[in-house]
């Protein structure tokens, strides 16, 4: 089995040869590479080969040559800051009075060349890969967009206190957010990663959630030609699963801070979940601690297909160490063939 | 007169509403009867780290905790214009984004410190080591409060707790964000003599330092 038939076992909630998964150590490449992270985002061929390298040192089952969530602001006429050992920051806001978003036009994606560059690289990732893995396309949520649009605090007056331009900024954001996940779905990505921080309760209350997350999700699922999975980084999605089912999503990141067997429990045969393991607490795992936290989410989620076993953030930091990337993907082909049966005495 | 304890909860519950006259009139009455310190110590404090304590159990959401720090930093602005926390004496409080252009999580800190009536020094986002270091040491900061979204930042920190260090042992850092949240051990790698897991908590720490007469 492929990794791209793996997965869509896996998403169709039944057992393939093995638990698929994906290390999201993006910026890993860098480094391997002997260039730095801001060389190495630059050129969409060293994307490409660094996406190559992922799959073949670290077996990942999905691929995206999509770089780095700042890179949206760079798309919009913003800057990005690059830093050496960690992912690149969104620079000033694009939007630097609220009134601005009346004027602000978003990003042609036939000739944006930022947003050029990460479809070329898709295109030519999908010309190695062929069907043999799945690449994925990423967007960044309307309703997390504005994060670095505006500046988290400033976005977070504009949502309580002017509804007004929140509408428009949505309406803005859902006909960008469509256009660029479609131009990746034609340029050869398999599924679309719905990116949506500010979706799970861990950080916006429900009142603005079912206004403009839930709203801005089901206008994009029925125009977007593809399907979509969520991902709230590390933010709980435990207390919304039923919400994210009902909104069509195929798949969803669990969080490290959710109870996995319990999100499991909710999401069988509905969802697939992509996740949990702590990222942050990978930089000093040992080769056993890594083998130990695999087991104990493959235990608790792998059964039946319908899991994804992934880092629970969507990117691991720069200074883990590939040694325990390796021990991850070790563990993974060593516990993760179906049948599990060895799931039956482990004590979760 | 009210029973604290029920202010605190209806407090704490306008605050989540963002019901700013709810909570106006609430401490006017509070006032009407008792003095500033009073209201920020047994009404707004306890408040915020209620509603922060939610945010750590999961009930309350990050933008909810963000509002309640901004009305409750408006009330005291508002109502209490001279209010100055005794407990600060001379200290002096700084706070800084290092490296990183995260900056909600400080402004959180700075609305419930101001709330709580403390005085504040913002060094801003994107600081690097250096200029922390030398702005702490040249306003001879007593605590410094240094808040990171990424880890690559976060393990800075440790530079600037040895520079700092070197020059004034007296000097506490309170380090606050996602890395030290999400992995429990990070903060005492970096040195740093104490971590916050919200706004709230960067407000119990201070006072317990002002308390104990700590970074004089």
């Amino acid at each position: 089995m492929n990794s791209s038939e793996r997965i869509k076992v896996a998403l169709s909630h039944r057992e393939a040869d093995r638990v698929p998964y994906v290390l999201s150590a993006s910026m890993h490449p860098a480094r391997e590479m002997g260039i730095s992270i801001k060389e190495y985002f630059s050129s969409p061929d060293n994307v490409v080969e660094g996406q190559l390298r992922l799959i073949k040192k670290f077996g990942n089952d999905v691929a995206s040559c999509y770089p780095f969530a700042a890179f949206e602001i760079e798309a919009w006429g913003g800057d990005v800051i690059y830093f050496d050992d960690g992912p690149p920051n969104a620079g000033a806001p694009i939007i630097r009075k609220p009134e601005m978003i009346l004027s602000i036009e978003p990003p042609d994606v036939r000739t944006n060349r930022v947003l050029q560059s990460v479809l070329r690289a898709t295109a030519k990732l999908k010309e190695h890969v062929g069907d043999r893995t799945l690449v994925a396309g990423v967007i960044i949520s309307p309703l997390s967009l504005p994060v670095m649009q505006m500046g988290f605090e400033s976005y977070i007056n504009l949502i309580y206190e002017r509804p007004d331009l929140m509408e428009h900024l949505m309406k803005l954001n859902i006909g960008y957010c469509k256009e660029w996940a479609n131009a990746q779905l034609e340029a050869g990505a398999a599924t679309i990663l719905y990116y949506d921080p500010l979706f799970s309760p861990t950080i916006m209350s429900d009142d603005i959630r079912h206004k403009y997350g839930i709203t801005a999700a089901a206008e994009l699922m029925v125009r977007i030609n593809g399907s979509m999975l969520m991902h709230m980084a590390s933010g709980r999605g435990l207390p919304i699963m039923e919400e994210i089912i009902e909104a069509g999503f195929a798949g969803m990141s669990a969080s490290a801070e959710d109870d996995l067997r319990e999100l499991k429990n909710r999401s069988i045969g509905k969802i697939t979940l992509v996740g949990n393991l702590n990222a942050l607490e990978m930089r000093h795992w040992s080769s056993s601690e890594a083998e130990k936290n695999v087991k104990r989410a493959l235990a608790q989620a792998a059964s039946g297909g319908g899991f994804i076993l992934s880092d629970n953030h969507g990117e691991i930091p720069f200074l883990v160490d590939e040694e325990i990337l390796l021990a991850v993907r070790d563990a993974v082909h060593k516990w993760g063939e179906y049948p599990m049966t060895w799931i039956e005495e482990f004590e979760l | 007169m009210l029973e604290t304890g029920t202010t605190v909860k209806e407090f704490a519950e306008s605050l989540l509403c963002m019901n700013l006259e709810q909570c106006r009139f609430l401490l006017k009455d509070q006032l009407a009867l008792e003095s500033g310190q009073y209201a920020v110590e047994e009404i707004i404090t306890p408040a915020l780290e209620k509603i922060g304590q939610g945010w750590e159990n999961g009930n309350i959401s990050l933008s909810q905790v963000y509002m309640a720090g901004r009305i409750s930093e408006r009330i005291v602005d508002e109502l209490l214009p001279v209010y100055h926390s005794s407990k600060q004496g001379n200290l002096k409080i700084a706070i800084g984004v290092l490296e990183d252009y995260h900056a909600l999580g400080k402004r959180m800190v700075i609305s419930a410190l101001r709330s709580s009536g403390y005085s504040v020094t913002d060094y801003g986002h994107g600081i690097k080591v250096d200029e922390m270091v030398s702005r702490a040491l040249r306003d001879r900061v007593d605590i410094l409060l240094v808040s990171c979204l990424m880890l690559s930042s976060a393990l800075r920190v440790k530079e600037v707790v040895d520079k700092i260090g070197d020059k004034n042992r007296n000097a506490v850092i309170v380090v606050g964000g996602a890395p030290f949240r999400l992995d429990p051990v990070l903060w005492k790698e970096t040195g740093a003599h104490h971590m916050g897991k919200n706004s709230a908590d960067a407000v119990k720490i201070v006072n317990s330092l002002t308390e104990k007469g700590e970074g004089l």
